[in-house]
């Protein structure tokens, strides 16, 4: 058997090694090469021109408009007279909202699933959460529209204009007539949807926390709590920060759902969460196919070189976190 | 088995000695392999035990059965009695951090926590006790004197514990141990991560606490298990083998297996 | 030893405390993963006919009608983005895990493609409207596919990176060992080995872009009516769901909810399969 196997192998060999294929392999080794290499550059290439094909289509509004678009609070397609701060307001207020809800939270599910989940319930509960993040987002704004924004209007909006908003300070973002939608309504939503992005990586980075050095906090005689907030949470630190920041990624490009539930509203109407606004993203759905006049689609653009500037700055920002994490890791114990 | 026991009996008697802890019958399974069989063991007050014998014999997990860690690991339980100070702590009315305070433990490789050299130390006292800041300036001192580490940190205590040498880190480890004033030190192959110089300190420094602290060492290394215990328990495929004074098990071992295993013929 | 009973008593408490918290977090996650899919399975289904399949979108105020037209742009839309995007996504995933593994370029490239991962889908949408739709002066199916294939790309990249890392280094020598030049070892060996794997990120990425409204708004638009001109404005399911939902008509609403549940019901399957798929392939 050995003795076939290696008369074959030679029989291989020979012909490997003859002239006219040794310098085919090599010729198909470069093209190979090539082709992956020209693969990898043109991904790479992507990002510079999609910012180029930005810039360039929002070059009228840039040059009519200048730094003053950034706070003007005006967006008026008749006149053509455009500013971005409702529409930045508008993402960043809702963005705010979805990771006050969702930071917690996320962090109580890892604690959940590293910590105290039955070992079997792991998986499903992790895939669960998970599954959050593939519902695609139209589903969710359908829902957010037609189910959840009533109940909210009816139910919570009152129940937090009752408790929170008789408080000093913070009362005012809880003011005004129940809408259901509104930037406190996408802000929600926009939580839910955002929780299994950052519950994942803090799980994830939960699970890298040395057994070892768990063990010597719970051998010191501390509770299961004190170990994650005194011992693992200090460790991972820098991933849950990568984890957060990768939260807001998403949810400052978020579309479909924020269109859907944030009202739409292109003027600035107070501090309240009540009431509704406009998002970057969402104003772009809404208005980018219909526009007419060429300075508005070049103000639309603007809006989008913004909001893909913003956002490539806060995941590039997470990415290099977890980066430190996996670098410290391969360094540390 | 009986062997063992008799011969504990005879270095036993006429000697302070004074059990600390005691496994009765103690049986221990990962799942449903049964990992630890029958183990019937006295370890004594202010003295040093080593556990010794091949990699997976049990002699760790016999060693963390003592503070329960296995408690971590749903799959894990144990069977028989383990008394500390003549009380089972293998029910469950047992208050399990409490009983790590009484117990403390260091592990193969240096676990500093992301704290400075400090906080690791006032971490876990601070768990159990509530401490004027100036009293705990002392504990901190006092442990840190105990694990001959203060002389070099006196100065960077606000440093991170992670800037530490390797050597550094696992004496800060047993200052960190200490610290909490237990009446037990667990250590598991302490040395293993370590080089020379710094083993032989930490060797150094056992043999000094072993004044205050009753303490059980696993290690794979015989000649550490010389050096630095009064005690060597033997254990082989999950049973103990052969436990009585380090002299007489390695000068004079009773049982065919431990002796191929000291002279070298496996392991 | 009274203040360390009392100590240790509000320690216990606040951990006992902190986990009930934890649960009722991990509890609040399901919640909302539940009553969304009960209201979507329940509305769904309530709107399920086989008309659907066989129905075009009917217009504003009109009885009947189905989404036949949207349920096959869609599948067309995705399954071109699909075969167009996989292969670019695959050779460059090759490049970063195979040659480019401490280059420049291979460290650039992983750090834009995961960037590009969590890029906003809407901005693809302009990029390719801005190369594509105001060059040629008018929405079309093909550019709503390049929008498409433009999400697939970094999606296949990633895991075909991550799959191939997983094949062991003695795989490959073995194979060199042989005198297999290196594409066929990349071609023939490691990408065999992880083929399940890089299927798993297929399928992650057929269901991502099945969901993906943002970006066909300015691209392929909708489509009232049946097309195959891939030179036209073609419907597709979630822009038509986006249409329907934000209209006053019930019959538009209800169609949009079908829509939903069909969506869902495919992103979903295809999200627990994936997982099923390299779960097993990952026990042997």
């Amino acid at each position: 058997m050995a003795w076939v196997f290696r008369k074959l192998m030679e029989g291989f060999a020979i012909v490997d090694n003859s002239t006219t294929s040794s310098s085919r392999t090599n010729w198909g080794d470069k093209v190979f090469f090539n082709l992956t290499r020209f693969f990898a550059l043109l991904t790479l290439l992507l990002l510079v021109g999609i910012i180029a094909s930005l810039i360039d289509g929002a070059w009228p509004s840039i040059k009519l408009f200048g730094a003053r678009f950034l706070w003007t609070g005006e967006w008026n397609p008749p006149m053509e007279r455009f500013g971005a701060v409702i529409p930045i307001y508008g993402t960043l207020a809702t963005s705010l909202v979805a990771l006050v809800i969702a930071v917690p939270v996320s962090f109580g599910i890892a604690l959940f699933l590293t910590e105290m989940s039955p070992p079997w319930l792991r998986r499903p509960l992790g895939i669960a959460i998970e599954l959050l993040a593939g519902i695609p987002s139209i589903v969710y704004g359908m829902w957010g529209l037609l189910v959840f924004s009533p109940i909210f209007a009816k139910y919570v909006q009152p129940f937090l204009a009752a408790t929170l908003g008789k408080l000093p300070l913070v009362g005012s973002l809880f003011e005004g007539p129940p809408l259901g939608i509104g930037i406190l309504c996408a802000g929600v939503v926009l939580a839910v949807m955002t929780i299994p992005f950052i519950a994942s990586v803090m799980r994830d980075v939960f699970e890298v926390t040395p057994a070892m050095l768990k063990e010597s906090a719970y051998a010191l005689g501390c509770t299961t709590w004190e170990v994650v907030w005194n011992v693992v949470l200090p460790y991972t630190k820098i991933g849950v920060v990568g984890g957060i920041m990768l939260g807001l990624g998403r949810a400052l490009g978020e579309t479909m759902a924020v269109t859907f539930l944030i009202g739409n509203m292109n003027f600035f109407n107070g501090f309240s969460l009540f009431s509704p606004g406009n998002s970057i993203a969402s104003a772009l759905a809404n208005e980018f196919a219909e526009a007419e006049s060429p300075i508005y689609t070049a103000s639309l653009i603007e809006l989008g070189l913004i909001l893909f500037l913003i956002t490539m700055i806060v995941l590039s920002l997470s990415k290099l976190l977890l980066m430190r994490l996996s670098a410290q890791e391969g360094k540390g114990t | 088995m009986k062997i063992d026991k008799e011969s504990i009996m005879q270095s036993t008697t006429g000697t302070d000695l004074e059990t600390q802890i005691a496994f009765r019958n103690f049986n221990f399974y990962y799942g449903k392999y049964k990992a630890l069989r029958n183990i019937n063991l006295d370890i004594y007050k202010r003295r040093v035990t080593a556990f010794i014998g091949p990699s997976g014999c049990g002699k760790s997990t016999l060693l963390r059965t003592i503070n329960r860690m296995y408690e971590l690991y749903p799959d894990q339980h144990s069977e028989g009695e383990l008394l500390l100070d003549g009380v089972d702590i293998l029910g469950k009315g047992t208050d399990l951090n409490a009983l790590r305070a009484r117990i403390g433990m260091v592990f193969q490789k240096p676990t500093p926590f992301p704290m400075s050299i400090y906080d690791n130390i006032a971490f876990g006292v601070k768990l159990h006790e509530r401490l004027s800041r100036v009293d705990m300036d002392d504990r901190v001192e006092w442990s840190l004197r105990k694990a001959a580490l203060w002389n070099e940190v006196a100065d960077k205590l606000n440093q991170s514990g992670m800037s530490l040498s390797g050597g550094q880190q696992q004496r800060l480890c047993i200052a960190r141990g200490i610290a909490v004033k237990p009446q037990v030190l667990l250590l598991d192959e302490p040395t293993s991560a370590l080089d020379p110089i710094s083993t032989m300190r930490i060797e150094e420094l056992v043999s000094e606490l072993k004044d205050e602290f009753t303490i059980v060492i696993v290690t794979h290394n015989m000649q550490q298990a010389a050096r630095v215990s009064d005690f060597t328990a033997y254990m082989y495929l999950g049973e103990l083998v052969e436990v009585g004074r380090t002299d007489d098990v390695f000068i004079k071992p009773t049982d065919k297996r431990t002796e191929d295993y000291i002279t070298g013929r496996f392991g | 030893m009274s203040t360390a009973v009392s100590l240790g008593r509000i320690r216990k408490l606040k951990n006992a405390l902190a986990l009930t918290i934890a649960m009722i977090a991990m509890l609040f996650g399901l919640f909302w993963l539940i009553w969304i899919l009960a209201t979507t399975v329940e509305l769904g289904v309530a709107s399920f006919s086989w008309r659907l399949f066989t129905e075009m979108t009917p217009p504003p105020g009109s009885e009947g009608g189905g989404l036949a037209n949207a349920i096959a742009g869609s599948l067309i839309l995705i399954s071109l983005a699909t075969i167009v995007g996989t292969p670019i996504g695959i050779f460059a995933g090759v490049y970063l895990a195979e040659y480019g593994k401490h280059t420049w370029l291979g460290h650039t490239t992983r750090f834009v493609n995961d960037l590009l991962l969590s890029a906003p889908s809407i901005i693809i949408g302009l990029f390719v409207y801005d190369i594509y739709v105001a060059r040629v002066g008018h929405f079309s199916a093909m550019s709503g596919v390049v929008a498409l294939a433009l999400i697939v790309i970094p999606v296949v990249v990633r895991t075909t990176e991550n799959m191939l890392q997983l094949v062991p280094n003695t795989l490959r020598e073995a194979a060199s060992a042989l005198g297999a030049p290196r594409w066929a070892v990349i071609g023939k060996v490691t990408l065999k080995a992880s083929l399940a794997g890089i299927m798993t990120g297929i399928m992650l990425a057929v269901a991502r872009i099945s969901g993906e409204t943002a970006p066909l708004l300015f691209t392929s638009l909708s489509n009232q009516f049946w097309t195959l001109d891939m030179n036209k404005p073609m419907a597709s399911l979630p822009a038509t769901i986006f249409k329907f939902a934000m209209s006053p008509f019930k019959e538009w609403q209800q169609l949009a909810w079908a829509g939903v549940f069909l969506i869902t019901l495919g992103v979903l399957t295809l999200n627990i399969l994936a997982r099923i798929l390299f779960r097993n392939k990952h026990k042997q």
